[in-house]
């Protein structure tokens, strides 16, 4: 039993970060029913930003509490990334808009290929090491022959992913911004009639998106201690498989499944085979869309002729 | 146009204006850049991180943007005052389709003189490399090309997992031979044949979904297979993967030195050349049958059939079409063809691995589909020639060390450069490079019609 409570905080924790990733395709997917396809790469690019801004802060500045160069780290890499993803949808995706509906998905597939390359590029193949912080551990149970424990990181990462989660929560249900954003989700062209600047809610849409991406990224980062060029296909591909197993188009339906997926992730693993733990992943979202296409909390599609 | 050349600008304000948005985008490549290209993570001497400066990589980078968006910018303004606008006419006539099967005609034949032409300019030695880098791993592509092309180009069903198949083919060649002993011509039809099973198998579960779900769907098909490719070991032996595949035989005879090779049965001197150039014959002979049956597939029932699913799905089912069987036809045709294109890799490495099946192989083949003009076999192969070849021969720019100095390695840019031509095209020719239909049932004269007046998966 001490087990289940241990793997059941480890995949919680792992799922707030795919959480986060995923309201960046469901967002996207919502408002021009696009899968865009770079956002795992834009994660990658993340993590690295991230660790070339703490490392210049700890290293070359000096910033002494490890505290205020985080926060310092986390609002410059939401910015950057942030800055990155306008202008992939600037260059990328705008000239295609209302174009024939596979010439986006090549164009991302064209963005992720780009991104991974000009990061392998750029900062070389190898596996960088990140510095070890907030690892120091809390036992919350000691059972006979198996402890239960928190570690520090783990609060810091589902304490961030819930106060983001808050403050995103309150951009898109109470400002002007988030009514631009859901009216034109629900009819671009009548949104445009009535005064939104469609182009410019579009753009903020990615930025969100990314800016999530890039928090996802910090924590990433800080939770496994590495970051790799290589890191934007399968944690992209698992939070794509989140955002449909919650339904595309709902932001509780991403976290949610991004939780779920943590969790049936880490679970697998632990009682399973870790070997094939990715597979289980893929397969619930082959089953998803073929069976569920509407996922747990999304709308059907009602298709009209 | 009197008013409109009041209307513009002086030549200087044009000028400065084009100077702005240079420098605009300057700054925004600056912004980029800066995060991810200025500093780099190394390691010291004592394996601590540290940080190494790049700043002149960063000013080259912003230049080149700099330079690139004015020339872009003066080049347009140049363009636009001599060209009118006209409207483009709604198909070219006979003359394009004409023109079109002509420039196939050359192809194919240069294709079939490209060893003999190599041959005669580099060499013997340099022959090899030119056939075998160039010659066999385009034609790999343009067949994966035309084979896919049949799903995603006639049927309009996007599969992101092609690669699974090519898997299929390669590794039941590499455990056929392994377990049975089969030679190469027993397992290549046998490698098709298993590769159109696993489509039906694996295009059963996806007949109702369309567009974007289908090519998340069939990515997460191929990314299981490549998995448990990984992971059974005791079959697959996994990252290890499977050696000693043996090479085509032509009629029995294999190529090598022995007394029973090609060489010493037809009384000629023994040659790694020999076995290059039948290597390349069978592959263009397997892309040209991948060419014939589809463009003879076109032309039957099921062929119309595909290319009325991919038009519109819902007219496609009131008209009594049996969209299933439609489908998995599509499917298993399609991939049969990756199949031989598998066991014919295989065969050709005499090695392999998951290393080879990866979700980038799949990319590859659907961008030279779609870059080439879905549907278009003429621009799939133009596509794998100017993707597959454009990357391979940055292997061949030795000289830019001498410009950019010994550190420099083209080939690390390849897969960047193959991202950045994919997004390039696609924003320059959203409907690929050949974006004509040329429709297989006709009134009088046939004609080519503009893709972009086709609308497509709007079923």
């Amino acid at each position: 039993m001490e087990y289940f409570f241990q793997q059941l905080i480890n995949g919680l924790t792992l799922g707030s970060i795919y959480g986060l990733i995923a309201i960046g395709y469901t967002m996207v997917f919502g408002i021009i029913g696009m899968v865009n396809f770079a956002h795992g790469d834009v994660f990658m690019l993340s993590t690295f930003i991230a660790l070339i801004f703490l490392m210049v802060l700890t290293q070359l500045l000096w910033v002494t509490p490890l505290a205020l160069a985080l926060f310092i780290v986390l609002i410059g890499a939401m910015l950057l990334t942030s800055l990155w993803a306008w202008a992939i949808e600037r260059l990328a995706y705008r000239p295609l808009r209302g174009s024939f509906r596979l010439a986006p998905l090549i164009s991302a597939i064209g963005m992720s290929i780009f991104l991974s390359n000009l990061v392998q590029v750029t900062q070389g193949p190898r596996y960088k090491p990140a510095p070890q912080i907030a690892s120091d551990v809390v036992t919350l149970y000691q059972g006979v022959d198996y402890s239960v424990s928190v570690s520090h990181k783990q609060i810091l990462i589902v304490a961030v992913t819930i106060v983001l989660l808050a403050a995103f929560w309150y951009i898109v249900q109470n400002t002007a911004i988030g009514r631009a954003q859901r009216a034109c989700e629900q009819d671009r062209k009548m949104a445009a009639l009535l005064g939104v600047n469609v182009n410019a809610t579009i753009s903020l849409t990615f930025v969100m998106g990314a800016a999530l991406a890039a928090v996802a990224g910090l924590l990433f980062m800080i939770y496994y201690g590495v970051v790799h060029f290589n890191d934007g296909f399968t944690p992209g591909v698992k939070a794509f498989t989140a955002a449909v197993l919650g339904g595309i188009g709902s932001l509780p339906g991403a976290v949610l499944g991004g939780l779920l997926i943590g969790l049936i992730e880490t679970m697998w693993s632990a009682y399973f085979s870790i070997d094939y733990k990715d597979v289980a992943t893929f397969s619930i979202l082959a089953i998803t869309l073929i069976f569920l296409p509407s996922g747990l909390l999304g709308k059907p599609e009602v298709e009209k002729v | 146009m009197a008013v409109a050349a009041a209307e513009r600008p002086a030549t200087a304000g044009r000028l400065v204006a084009a100077l702005k948005d240079a420098a605009g985008a300057a700054l925004l490549a600056l912004g980029l850049a800066v995060p991810i290209l200025a500093l780099r993570i190394d390691q010291d001497i004592n394996n601590q991180p540290v940080l190494r400066p790049r700043w002149d990589d960063v000013a080259l980078a912003v230049a080149l943007v700099f330079c690139a968006r004015l020339a872009w910018l003066l080049l347009r303004w140049a363009r636009s005052g001599t060209a009118v606008a006209k409207p483009r006419p709604v198909s070219s006539g006979a003359g394009g389709y004409v023109a079109a099967r002509a420039f196939a005609i050359v192809g194919a034949v240069l294709l079939v003189l490209y060893p003999l032409l190599m041959l005669a300019l580099v060499g013997r030695a340099g022959a090899i490399k030119w056939i075998d880098n160039f010659g066999i791993q385009i034609l790999i592509y343009v067949m994966l090309g035309w084979g896919l092309n049949i799903v995603v180009g006639l049927a309009g069903l996007l599969d992101l997992g092609y690669v699974a198949f090519y898997a299929v083919g390669a590794y039941s060649t590499a455990l056929l031979v392994h377990n049975l002993g089969f030679g190469f011509w027993l397992c290549l039809p046998l490698a098709g044949i298993f590769a159109a099973l696993w489509g039906i198998l694996l295009g059963f579960p996806v007949l109702r979904l369309r567009g974007d779900y289908l090519a998340i769907v069939t990515l997460a098909f191929g990314e299981i297979i490549r998995l448990v490719l990984i992971n059974w070991v005791p079959v697959t032996n996994g990252y290890a993967g499977i050696s000693g595949i043996p090479k085509p035989t032509f009629f029995g005879l294999p190529f090598n030195a022995s007394d029973e090779g090609f060489a010493a049965v037809l009384g000629i001197e023994f040659s790694p050349l020999h076995r290059t150039m039948f290597l390349f014959y069978v592959i263009l002979a397997l892309a040209f049958l991948t060419n014939w049956v589809t463009l003879r597939l076109r032309r039957l029932p099921i062929g119309r059939a595909w290319e009325a699913l991919r038009e519109d799905e819902i007219a496609c089912r009131s008209l009594g079409i049996n969209t299933t069987s439609t489908k998995l036809t599509a499917f298993a045709i399609g991939a049969g063809f990756g199949g031989f294109a598998g066991s014919f890799f295989a065969a050709r490495q005499g090695f392999i691995s998951p290393e080879s099946f990866t979700f980038m192989e799949s990319a590859v083949v659907v961008a030279i589909v779609v870059l080439g003009g879905m549907g278009s076999q003429l621009g799939v192969a133009i596509a794998a020639i100017a993707m597959i070849g454009g990357t391979e021969i940055l292997r061949e720019l030795d000289w830019l060390k001498q410009v950019f100095g010994p550190d420099f390695e083209p080939t690390q840019y390849r897969m960047l450069l193959f991202g950045l031509a994919m997004v390039i095209l696609m924003i320059w020719k959203p409907r690929g490079l050949i974006a004509t239909r040329h429709p297989s049932i006709f009134l009088r004269e046939r004609r080519a019609v503009r893709a972009d007046l086709v609308k497509e998966g709007h079923g």
